[in-house]
């Protein structure tokens, strides 16, 4: 656990971090967001101590920082930088092994642990291991980023717009590495970007910064749907009913009872489809391998002829996968419904546009009533504050 | 069987140092050629010493003034990049500037009076002259290195000094080396006129040449420190490549 106690940094007159205090639970994301010069960078600094805290005390499970060694506590505290900062001269592997080198670990015990985390973060050790970082593209450097920052297993990891230098694609796909890896290893993090998508897709709790004060410290849930100020409702954006769906993953609203046969077409009961619009294709493993359109069917086509082959990899979503990218999937293929397969590509269920939609009305709703009323209303004003 | 490309220049490098070793110590060699060059002398060979003598001379009088210059000058420029120094940092670089643009020959005069005639002067002079590429070069290639990745190396829990010899220096090697290899190679070429006063080397046929209107003699000091000069930089340059990081090698 993080405790932030009253921490203020001051450069002579001007306060980069004012009297900020929040706590972040052991194994939880915390996401640091604001606008540019806010203190996010210079707040996640002070943790592990590039940047001396003027006044106020931080924490680590109890800890002050202040009693140990910077270098010390920088050794178990992992870093991973937007710049990545690859050392030039040495390996991928080496690189990995900073630390652990650093902390006098034996070669039997960090190269094999080097080896492993390349694993982890989707980088065969065997292609990557002995290449050098000018071999590699933006995205790779930072899965090797990542995986030098939990070399030595830290309890405890600083992001600081860890994917902020890569393109979108690339960015997206970082984003749901780290989630994976997050929800096996459990680490305590704290992650500064300014990307609001970002946060809300990657955060327990959002830390939300503004000109050095913190502006409020909940769930990205709470942040969307009761806004502290008109600040943090202008800074989550206008389109929040649609970042909710940010929030919510296609296994929330799935229907697992999907019609399937791996006999091929011909064998299509009639009978399928009569609750259903679509009866999936897979092989005898549950691999997803197309579909069927009743309604072609109902149009009088020969059942041989209704089959739509598809990649799986390319036509259906996970259930991890968030709405709104199954949304923006959907809109993509111009379908209305969505096959949902697991991380071997074997059909688990549906998603349909109905349910979303359903998903969204409630936000809608939620966030109408917010807006016409009561809460907004209530929110004192900027001038008044300031 | 097959070399590693970065063995190339060095394996050359030493190839011409045994040439070289080999020419210098063939007198008779050079006795025929300066004879077939200058058919109308009696004397086309300097009779005070031989060339294998002299050349020993010559890099004595290099190896004690480029030595100095390195032990002083990249410490030197290594404080000067780090906060201590910094404060020191022009007046270091206007200084080193000044060594280099103040001829060797007035150096040479001006010592003469506190150190007197032989190696010293000779060497207090070339050292000064020789300090500006390995400064200037330490200090330039300290600073190419990316404050992000001091950063990294710093969140990551390395010290100062550690940071310096694992990530500075290594990625700096390069561009020190090649400060180095100039300031030498300026170095044995400069170092001829150290025979004015007395500190002998290839230096001594040149001026003794001059002095007494013989060609031949000039034409053999040059001929070999020329030599000299060439093989040091094509071992310098060896070592330069296998001080470079096989990660920063294009």
């Amino acid at each position: 656990m993080i405790t932030l106690r009253d921490v203020t940094k001051s450069y002579g007159e001007v306060t980069a971090v004012d009297r900020v205090s929040f706590e972040v639970p052991s194994g939880e994301v915390c996401v640091l967001i604001g606008p540019s010069g806010c203190g996010k960078t210079t707040t996640l600094r002070m943790i592990n101590r590039l940047i001396e805290p003027t006044s106020g005390t931080i924490e680590i499970d109890g800890r002050d920082i202040m009693d140990s060694r910077p270098e010390e506590l920088r050794r178990h505290i992992g870093y991973v930088i937007q710049s990545v900062g690859l050392f030039p001269h040495l390996t991928v592997a080496e690189n990995v092994a900073t630390v652990p080198k650093l902390l006098g670990w034996e070669r039997r015990r960090y190269e094999p642990k080097a080896l492993e985390l390349l694993e982890i973060v989707g980088l065969p050790p065997a292609e990557y291991a002995e290449k050098y970082p000018r071999q590699l593209s933006g995205g790779q450097a930072q899965r090797v980023g990542v995986a030098r920052a939990l070399a030595a297993d830290p309890p405890l990891l600083l992001m600081d717009e860890p994917f902020g230098a890569v393109d979108p694609l690339t960015r997206e796909r970082l984003q749901a590495e780290f989630a994976r890896i997050q929800r096996e290893l459990r680490k305590t993090v704290i992650f500064v970007t300014h990307d609001v998508d970002e946060a809300i897709k990657l955060a327990d709790r959002i830390a939300l910064m503004r000109a050095g004060r913190l502006e409020q410290y909940d769930t990205p849930e709470t942040l969307l749907d009761h806004p502290a100020s008109k600040f943090v409702h202008d800074f989550m954006g206008s389109d929040r009913a649609l970042k909710r769906l940010g929030r919510a993953c296609v296994a929330d609203v799935m229907r697992t009872d999907v019609e399937s046969t791996t006999d091929g077409t011909r064998a299509i009961p009639r009978e399928a489809c009569t609750d259903s619009r679509f009866v999936y294709l897979t092989d005898e493993s549950g691999v997803l391998e197309g579909w069927v359109d009743c309604r072609v069917l109902d149009a009088g086509t020969p059942p041989e002829d209704a089959g739509t082959p598809v990649d799986w990899r390319e036509a259906a979503v996970h259930p991890e996968t968030t709405l709104k990218d199954a949304l923006s999937r959907m809109l993509g293929f111009g379908f209305r419904n969505v096959a949902v397969v697991d991380a071997q590509g074997r059909l688990v269920g549906e998603v349909s546009l109905a349910a979303i939609e359903a998903t969204m009305a409630d936000a809608d709703t939620h966030i109408a009533n917010l807006e016409e009323g009561e809460v907004l209303g209530a929110l004192p004003d900027e001038e008044a504050r300031s | 069987m097959m070399l590693a490309p970065r063995m190339r220049p060095v394996i050359a490098a030493v190839a011409g140092v045994v040439v070289f070793a080999w020419i210098v110590g063939q007198q008779d060699l050079w006795v025929r050629a300066l004879s077939a060059l200058f058919p109308g002398s009696v004397r086309p060979v300097y009779p005070a010493a031989t060339v294998a003598e002299l050349t020993l001379q010559h890099l004595r009088l290099v190896g004690i003034s480029s030595g100095l210059t390195l032990l002083v000058g990249i410490p030197l420029g290594i404080w000067v990049t780090r906060p201590s120094g910094a404060d020191f940092r022009e007046i270091v670089s206007a200084s080193v500037d000044f060594g280099q643009t103040f001829p060797p020959v007035a150096v040479l005069a001006l010592m003469m009076p506190i150190l007197g005639f032989g190696l010293w002067p000779a060497v207090v002079a070339l050292f000064l002259y020789g300090m500006f590429p390995v400064v200037s070069n330490t200090v330039a290639g300290l600073e190419a290195v990316p404050g992000t990745l001091i950063d990294a190396a710093r969140g990551m829990g390395m010290g100062r000094g550690r940071i310096l010899l694992a990530v500075e220096l290594p990625l700096a090697a390069r561009v020190i080396m090649a400060g180095v290899r100039t300031s030498v190679v300026i170095n044995i070429g400069t170092a001829t006129v150290a025979a004015a006063v007395g500190a002998g080397g290839l230096g001594d046929p040149i001026i003794g040449g001059i002095n007494v209107q013989n060609m031949a003699y000039v034409l053999q000091g040059a001929t070999a420190a020329a030599l000299l000069a060439i093989v040091a930089d094509g071992l310098l340059a060896g070592a330069e490549r296998l001080l470079t990081p096989r990660g920063l090698e294009a």
